[in-house]
């Protein structure tokens, strides 16, 4: 065959994204050149995506381990027991890149991708949320952005959200989740990463480890296209440049019918007990599934193309190993039994083939027509690419940016307070998300007990137990682009604090690291620091991280994204219905503020240290246009302290309502309480002292360990005594109730609007953006 | 008594049907699959929502033509309780054992949400046992549930008693602001000639159990339950 006879150089390797040192140790690996069939394989499975190289070395620091993890990372996703003999299998994945090029495919094949990690664990998917993270839709966020920039970003999230719904509807999983952010990194570059979550008995759960020498190999699922062809190695795994629209080609479409139909075949197959293994065929297709089965289970796989499914006529070896055509699986089933298992996928019609068998040398072999056209150890391929521990250094200083400035004697005008508040509840990131979640179906399964917009995490129930759980994802990009650091170990404690805030104990964590071009010294050192902030603040609130994955090369035209670890954190509610939500529910309850703080307070603080603090905030972006400063300190005992009474508080049933405080701070958090209601509830608070505070900062704040809570007033006595109990502060703030949004300070009213309104502004603003022109 | 949900490839909303009637109502249930005509002898059918056959062509346009269908078909001839569920009307509407047809939504986007239908007629075997213009918080979940039929059609449906719920505010009244998507004269379900055929397009086994936000819908499921019982359905 023609492409083989390539002479196979340094740079042939070099377009295939291999650098001379990686070629030299592929030849040294095989004893002799590649064929380009075989360097195709090399190139994708040593890609930055599936091989994780740049990250390897810094991921070894995240805590792994804990008392409900049953499945750390190197698995399709992770798993953690949740009692009663059940397992939750869970994990989030990028699909950035895809998403920018053809955002409608890209992400409903993203969709499709984290599907199929799930149920090939032998879990059906019962949950997805979404982390997503566009360009700005207003014209001047923070500071003026081009019509054409703006209308691309519009475009972008229609498509996104509409890829979405597409894929997960008719797929049957319910969207529950998941929050947007909007920053202009992320113009040439969104954010698409989708959590999916599952159910399966402990003893139920398959593993891709292929096993035993004669096993047949089965190919199940859609046919083998030219799609997506160096999919992981071209488009994710380099940055992009103004041609990144000829790449198109290099997006994946799906079928999400077809999807459904491998999912009930394949749990089905599971069932008969005449499956082995199983993985999916995600990035790198064949190449992927075949090695990492065999590397993980010891052993070889032996294929022959010949009798693989195909689309198309006249596919080269190269092309069917290397394609990332979607909605298709590898498993390896127990000899003699395959007849049953290609009779499951016969009834649900779907392509099920034997293309080979499990051998005992330990190669990936591939067989075209009974030539062999490829033939690598299989574990080489899978675990032996070159590590690299690249050159970090830390950005040169800010110095000299501009801080917000507060604003002096505040008090004296309420109707200028207001008006600055509506103007942030208008703010796409804060405001009301139901013009995308009403497209999804968040309710298929009629598992759905806290859905989107409804509490801070979402809160799944488990049918046939009395148990539910909760899942948040969150991540603040702006305040790891000022500190890595402290903004991972924010994104880590806000989804933790989340998930309590439903009531629900945090147990485990999976993690998206979103970064730029990894051979670039000041990205490797942010994404270090995220990876430490990360590790700390899982190690301290007790969730270990069972998978995830990382996506470098986010960057269009040199100008990387901030970096954006988003943090997936799964809670366990031991009854179901304790789930709380975070809107006040009656008239007449107390409204408490608690807060878990032990960091200095804010007044021993000097007024510079605020200024900072507060130049990371929303508002001050949105208001002032700022972003300077940086993030308010990480207090993880404070975390962990609001968590546990949060938990206590929803076990003995006391609260009403719980919601945390992030973007916009007290003011933000107590206005969305009141919008949940039916109509509106209004609210009358005091804020707390110190009122030698500027105003702007205790109304917005964004300092962690802190949640909004509603009480009804025979409860007020035990929740404080609960507070103390788990040393945490607990402020009483006001009264809900009326149909006034109020807030007061030392006895002043500062902000003030019939809550209608407010929540007209909050609840339309998300649908008005994206209709401007 | 014996209820069936069919299984096509692509329903997605079998499972939970199944659990409202089995685990919720307690009543004995089975799949039905749709390759096969035989109905297992139950007493009514239920098509639940979904995308059957990936909704190709047209909703419901494919599965109209399965093997499960003609036996449906003559069961709700023979006068057997069918209930059509989103995809399941949808499909009811292309095997004509309704009239009309779907439209996109009007806002051209799927859209889930809780609703709230007013029953406009209990004189059916899915709403003997609520009371007339009672309202029920009933979620949708579609994208092609504009309902549409022409004038005849209407006036026909209308004279018959056989639009069984409208689109309605929280109060119950039937008010443009409250149709979800567009359909015509805010009809959410209507059922056949002979009342034995119903299809809708909200979610009644979405809303069977409080903790779900509303258990509105069993009045459906319950109102087939006593019809079985009175017709002696063993």
């Amino acid at each position: 065959m023609l492409n083989t006879e390539i002479k196979i150089t340094a740079d042939v390797a070099a377009q295939h994204g291999l650098s001379p040192e990686e070629f030299a140790r592929i030849r040294q690996i095989l004893g002799r050149d590649p064929n380009l069939t075989e360097l195709g394989i090399f190139s994708v499975m040593w890609s930055e995506h599936c091989s994780y190289k740049s990250s390897k070395i810094h991921l070894r620091r995240l805590p792994t381990h804990g008392p409900h993890v049953l499945q750390g990372p190197g698995e399709n996703a992770g798993v953690v027991d949740i009692g009663d003999g059940l397992a939750a299998v869970f994990k989030i994945e990028s699909h950035n890149h895809p998403s920018f090029v053809e955002p409608f495919q890209g992400a409903a094949t993203g969709v499709g991708g984290i599907l199929r990690d799930i149920f090939t664990m032998g879990a059906r998917p019962i949950a997805v949320l979404d982390s997503l993270r566009f360009g700005p839709l207003q014209p001047t966020s923070p500071t003026e952005r081009s019509p054409e920039e703006l209308a691309r970003n519009r475009r972008i999230l229609d498509g996104v959200v509409s890829g979405i719904a597409f894929y997960g509807n008719c797929f049957g999983v319910p969207t529950v989740g998941g929050e947007v952010q909007f920053e202009p990194c992320y113009s040439s570059n969104p954010l698409v990463n989708v959590l999916a979550l599952g159910i399966a008995r402990h003893e139920k759960l398959f593993f891709a480890r292929a096993r035993g020498t004669g096993n047949p190999v089965i190919y199940v699922g859609a046919k083998t296209g030219r799609d997506g062809i160096h999919g992981a190695s071209l488009l994710a795994s380099a940055e992009f440049s103004e041609e990144s629209q000829a790449k198109r080609p290099n997006v994946q479409v799906g079928d999400p019918f077809l999807e459904k139909l491998l999912l009930e075949a394949c749990l089905e197959a599971m069932r008969t007990g005449a499956i082995v293994a199983i993985q999916d065929m995600g990035a790198a297709g064949l190449t992927c599934s075949t090695c990492e089965m065999a590397s993980r289970g010891g052993t070889g796989i032996e294929i022959e193309l010949a009798r693989v499914p195909q689309r198309e006529a006249g596919m080269t070896p190269y092309e069917i190993m290397l394609s990332e055509s979607q909605e298709r699986m590898l498993l390896v089933a127990e000899a003699g039994r395959e007849q049953q298992v290609l009779d499951i996928f016969a009834k649900w019609g779907l392509d099920a083939v034997v293309i080979g068998r499990v051998t005992d040398d330990g190669l990936l072999r591939v067989l075209d027509r009974g030539r062999v056209v490829a033939e690598v150890p299989a574990k080489a391929l899978a675990e032996q690419c070159p590590v690299y521990d690249r050159p970090r250094q830390p950005p040169p200083p800010r110095t000299g940016e501009s801080l917000f400035a507060f604003s002096a004697d505040a008090n004296a005008e309420p109707a200028r307070w207001t008006e600055q508040f509506r103007r942030l509840l208008a703010e796409p990131a804060v405001a009301s998300k139901r013009w995308i979640f009403e497209q999804y179906d968040y309710m298929v399964r009629t598992n759905t007990l806290v859905g989107p917009g409804a509490g801070d995490a979402a809160v799944v129930r488990v049918k046939g137990t009395p148990r539910a759980l909760a899942l948040a994802t969150d991540g603040n990009g702006r305040w790891c682009w000022l500190d890595p650091f402290v903004g991972a170990q924010h994104a880590v404690a806000e989804a933790a604090r989340n998930v309590a805030c439903t009531g629900a104990r945090p147990i485990a964590a999976t993690n998206c690291l979103n970064f730029g071009n990894p051979e670039k010294p000041e990205i490797m050192w942010q994404f270090a620091r995220a990876v430490d902030g990360i590790a700390v603040a899982c190690e301290a609130l007790g969730v270990p991280i069972t998978g995830g994955n990382v996506s470098f090369y986010n960057e269009t035209l040199g100008r990387p994204i901030y970096p954006t670890p988003i943090l997936g954190v799964l809670g366990l509610l031991d009854n179901a219905a304790h789930a709380l939500q975070s809107g006040f529910r009656q008239a007449g309850d107390a409204i408490l503020l608690l807060d878990g703080g032990s960091q200095p307070a804010p007044q021993s603080v000097s007024a510079e240290t605020l200024r900072r603090e507060f130049s990371s905030s929303l508002y001050a972006k949105t208001l002032a246009g700022v972003v300077a400063g940086t993030p308010p300190p990480a207090d993880l005992e404070a975390e962990k302290r609001l968590i546990a009474l949060l938990v206590a508080l929803a076990r003995e049933e006391l609260l009403h309502s719980a919601h945390d405080l992030s973007d916009g701070g007290l003011a933000v958090a107590v206005a969305e309480s009141c919008f949940a209601g039916e109509p509106p509830l209004g609210a009358e608070i005091q804020l707390p002292g110190p009122h030698s505070l500027p105003l702007e900062f205790a109304l917005f704040n964004e300092r962690g360990a802190r949640a909004v809570v509603s009480c009804a007033e025979p409860a007020l006595a035990r929740v404080f005594a609960l507070a103390r109990q788990y040393q945490v502060t607990a402020h009483e703030l006001g009264r809900t109730g009326g149909a006034t949004f109020r807030v007061q300070r030392n006895g002043t009213t500062v902000v003030e609007a019939p809550v209608e309104s407010l929540r007209e502004v909050w609840a339309t603003a998300l649908e008005c953006a994206l209709r401007s022109r | 008594m014996k209820f069936g949900v069919v299984v096509f490839p692509g329903s997605n909303c079998d499972h939970d049907a199944y659990h409202a009637i089995g685990e919720v109502l307690g009543q004995p249930v089975t799949w039905l699959w749709h390759a096969s005509e035989d109905l297992q002898g139950v007493d009514a059918v239920i098509l639940p929502g979904g995308f059957s056959y990936g909704d190709y062509l047209r909703t419901g346009a494919i599965a109209r033509f399965s093997p499960v269908m003609r036996a449906v078909e003559r069961f709700a001839r023979a006068g057997g309780l069918v209930l059509g569920i989103c995809n399941g009307f949808q499909i009811l509407l292309e095997a004509g054992l309704l009239p009309g047809a779907m439209l996109r939504n009007a806002g051209l986007r799927f859209v889930c949400r809780p609703v709230y239908l007013r029953v406009e007629t209990t004189n059916t075997p899915f709403t003997l046992a609520a009371h007339p213009g009672q309202v029920l918080r009933v979620p949708i979940a579609h994208s092609e549930g504009n309902y549409y039929c022409d004038a005849e059609t209407l006036r026909r449906l209308e004279r018959e008693d056989r639009i069984v719920f409208r689109y309605a505010t929280a109060d119950g009244r039937v008010t443009p602001e409250a149709n979800p998507n567009g359909s015509l004269a805010n009809i959410a379900g209507i059922c056949s000639e002979g009342r034995n055929v119903l299809g809708m397009m909200p979610h009644p086994e979405r809303a069977v159990e409080p903790a779900l936000g509303s258990s509105d819908g069993l009045v459906v499921l319950r109102s087939m339950v006593a019809a079985l019982a009175r017709a002696g359905a063993a």
